[in-house]
């Protein structure tokens, strides 16, 4: 068990090892720098500048010292937040984007699962026909439509809730953006629950628990632990979905998370910004996908022996 | 020999079954009728896509006939000021109205070609001079324009536009689902025939891909170099094909060992041969329901990054880009939002309402 969560981190490094190297030669092969205002600085200013940040420096050395300094855990100084680390930034924004995302998930596995149990114990019931068009309906609700019409609902006729800004993660500021990222993935769990919940339903052994009289609570407990397996394989995925997804969801609704930071990162050329939010995101994308395997391993054993 | 000939027995079931699916076949008429409508749309409407009318900014939805009672009397204000005349009297007949322009100076006769130039009126008639050219009567046709969904914030039809934008979206979906469609084929099919260490490391290296932020590379692409029409068909493209390496190499796995590839083999027709005439047409069906769910979501990632201000670019646009303007202006104009979300949500659900009934269709365990 050990060894396969070591062989698995291990094999991670190559693939953060690529998003470094992409992301840092994508953003230095491209025109413009950090440092172009709208007025432009005096060459001898910008000079300083530029030494100081080693940008001056060729750019193989520049990415070899910013190797070095990963692997001492320093993610460098923020270009266009004045003295301060990208360190200081993540530690404020991944608080903000942790909270969303896990609530979020939890709200959306809670409607989606619970859906998909209630459609594929009574097919063709309504919960079942509510799904055939629902699924497809939540799948199509881009975020950056839901959430303007969420505020105008909300924020703006009813005043219930404020319209955006963190508050300090105060519940009501929460209401909107987590229900904004959870919509659309209610659809998918559900669908994805029905599906591999009704086809274990059908199974021999469920068909004979049930023949020999047990109670249906049972079976269907017996059944949803082999059911469950693809839903929890897919919370791997869906978590990195939400992570992206709260790129637009932060800029609308003006919270100070990670997302935010990466697209005011790219668009202020702030170089190690963008890296150490991007780095962050594969990051938590591969520790999340782990998180998944390893529990359909404890909810299949017959995985373990191939892990 | 089936009664049709040349088509297969699976395809025509498939065909038979999908027809009973009235939710799936609904959604296809509704996609036929929104594509319908932006291929043709456009010309129909009686307005350009870029013809801006300053006097009726951001009229709500509607079908009455512009500009109405409410409207022109301000309007003709305007005009009677950029004409540096006064409007002395104001009668309307019919469609027709009776303006007395007056000027100490004398009204000039050539500003009278502001009243068409609004595109509200048509080409005025002068009837009356009076005071020697210091009073004019002028009759002159009320234009009756129709914008169903409104206008925006510069006064442009929003249907015309929507339909405009649609064509965009539509083909920026299919053009990218389609890269993505042939990459993923090619590669799925490849993967899966030849096997063994090959196919090992083509999979691995396609889980690593899975693992990466792609939307976070797509946006440094196109914040980093210019956004492009190209660019963006390349970066979507290159997200999107996974799935579909996925699908198509599950299939051909299954296929490999069957009796018709072996005998092609033993028969010594090369792999590209075998792979190109054996495997990739016996997986069109999983193919087809991917490739139908991808369509939206190329369409989804598009309208994101047009949303971002990071895919299509004026004076194109996109879905996405009239749901950024509309979200903009939301609280003074929420039709802005509404007209374009909604076809685009409609087209989105359409789009996955036929996948979800084609992978039913070609269910072989199904009925």
């Amino acid at each position: 068990m050990i060894r396969f969560i070591l062989r698995r981190l291990l094999q991670a490094v190559p693939t953060l090892l690529a998003v470094v190297t992409v992301s840092f030669f994508l953003m230095r092969l491209a025109p413009g720098g950090p440092f172009d205002l709208e007025r432009p600085l005096a060459p001898a200013a910008m000079e300083n500048l530029r030494r100081v940040y080693g940008l001056d420096r060729p750019l193989l050395a520049q990415f070899g010292s910013y190797l070095a300094a990963l692997a001492r855990g320093d993610l460098g100084p923020s270009f266009s937040f004045r003295d301060q680390s990208v360190l200081d930034l993540i530690a404020r924004g991944l608080p903000v984007s942790a909270t969303l995302g896990a609530l979020a998930l939890a709200l959306a596995t809670v409607l989606g699962v619970g859906l998909g149990i209630a459609a594929a114990l009574r097919r063709g019931g309504f919960v079942d026909r509510l799904l055939g068009v629902g699924a497809a309906l939540t799948l199509s609700l881009p975020s950056f439509v839901v959430a303007p019409l969420l505020q105008i609902a909300f924020g703006l006729t009813l005043r219930w809730l404020p319209l955006g800004g963190w508050g300090d993660g105060a519940p009501s500021h929460l209401v909107l953006p987590v229900v904004t990222l959870a919509l659309p993935q209610v659809g998918a769990l559900a669908r994805l629950t029905r599906a591999s919940l009704a086809e274990a339903l059908r199974t021999q052994p469920i068909r004979t628990m049930r023949s020999l009289g047990l109670p249906p609570a049972r079976v269907t407990r017996h059944a949803l632990r082999g059911a469950l397996l693809p839903v929890v394989a897919y919370l791997g995925p869906l978590a990195a979905a939400l992570l992206t997804g709260s790129v637009v969801v932060e800029t609308i609704f003006g919270l100070p998370g990670i997302g935010r930071y990466f697209v005011e990162g790219a668009l202020n050329r702030d170089y190690t910004l963008v890296m150490g939010t991007v780095l962050l995101v594969a990051g938590l994308v591969i520790l999340l996908n782990l998180a998944a395997d390893l529990a359909c391993a404890w909810l299949d054993p017959r995985l373990r022996v191939s892990a | 020999m089936t009664p049709t000939g040349s088509v297969p027995r699976p395809a025509r079931r498939a065909v038979l079954r999908f027809a009973r699916e009235r939710t799936a076949v609904a959604a296809l008429a509704a996609l036929v009728l929104v594509a319908l409508a932006c291929l043709v749309g456009p010309g129909l409407t009686g307005h350009d896509p870029e013809r801006a009318y300053p006097d009726l900014r951001q009229l709500p939805a509607g079908l009455t006939a512009q500009p109405d009672a409410e409207r022109l009397g301000p309007a003709l204000e305007r005009l009677a000021f950029r004409m540096r005349a006064r409007l002395d009297a104001v009668e309307r007949a019919g469609d027709t109205m009776r303006l007395t322009l007056a000027s100490d100076a004398g009204v000039d006769r050539r500003s009278l070609i502001y009243l068409p130039r609004s595109a509200l009126f048509g080409a005025p008639v002068i009837l009356d001079e009076r005071d020697g050219g210091r009073g004019l009567v002028v009759a002159v046709p009320i234009r009756r324009l129709h914008f169903p969904l409104g206008t925006d914030i510069q006064g442009r039809d929003l249907l015309t536009r929507c339909l405009v934008a649609g064509r965009i979206s539509l083909a920026i979906g299919l053009a990218a689902s389609l890269v993505a469609l042939l990459i993923g084929v090619a590669y799925g099919a490849t993967a899966g025939f030849v096997g063994g260490a090959v196919d090992a490391a083509m999979m691995r290296g396609v889980d690593v891909l899975y693992a990466l932020p792609f939307v976070f590379f797509v946006i440094l692409l196109l914040v980093f170099f210019r956004p492009s029409l190209p660019l963006m068909l390349v970066a979507i493209a290159a997200v999107e094909w996974l799935d579909m390496a996925r699908v198509v190499r599950a299939v051909t796995l299954s296929l490999r060992e069957r009796d018709f590839v072996r005998a092609a083999r033993a028969l010594g027709l090369g792999t590209p041969r075998i792979l190109l005439h054996h495997i990739v047409p016996n997986t069109l069906g999983p193919v087809a329901v991917t490739a139908t769910l991808l369509v939206p979501q190329v369409i989804l990632l598009e309208s994101f990054l047009s949303f971002l201000g990071l895919g299509v670019q004026e004076p194109q646009t996109s879905w996405g880009v009239l749901i950024a303007e509309g979200a903009r202006s939301i609280e003074a104009a929420p039709h802005l939002l509404a007209a374009p979300a909604a076809f685009l949500i409609a087209t989105l659900v359409a789009l996955n309402l036929i996948g979800d009934g084609l992978a039913d269709a070609l269910d072989p365990r199904g009925d």
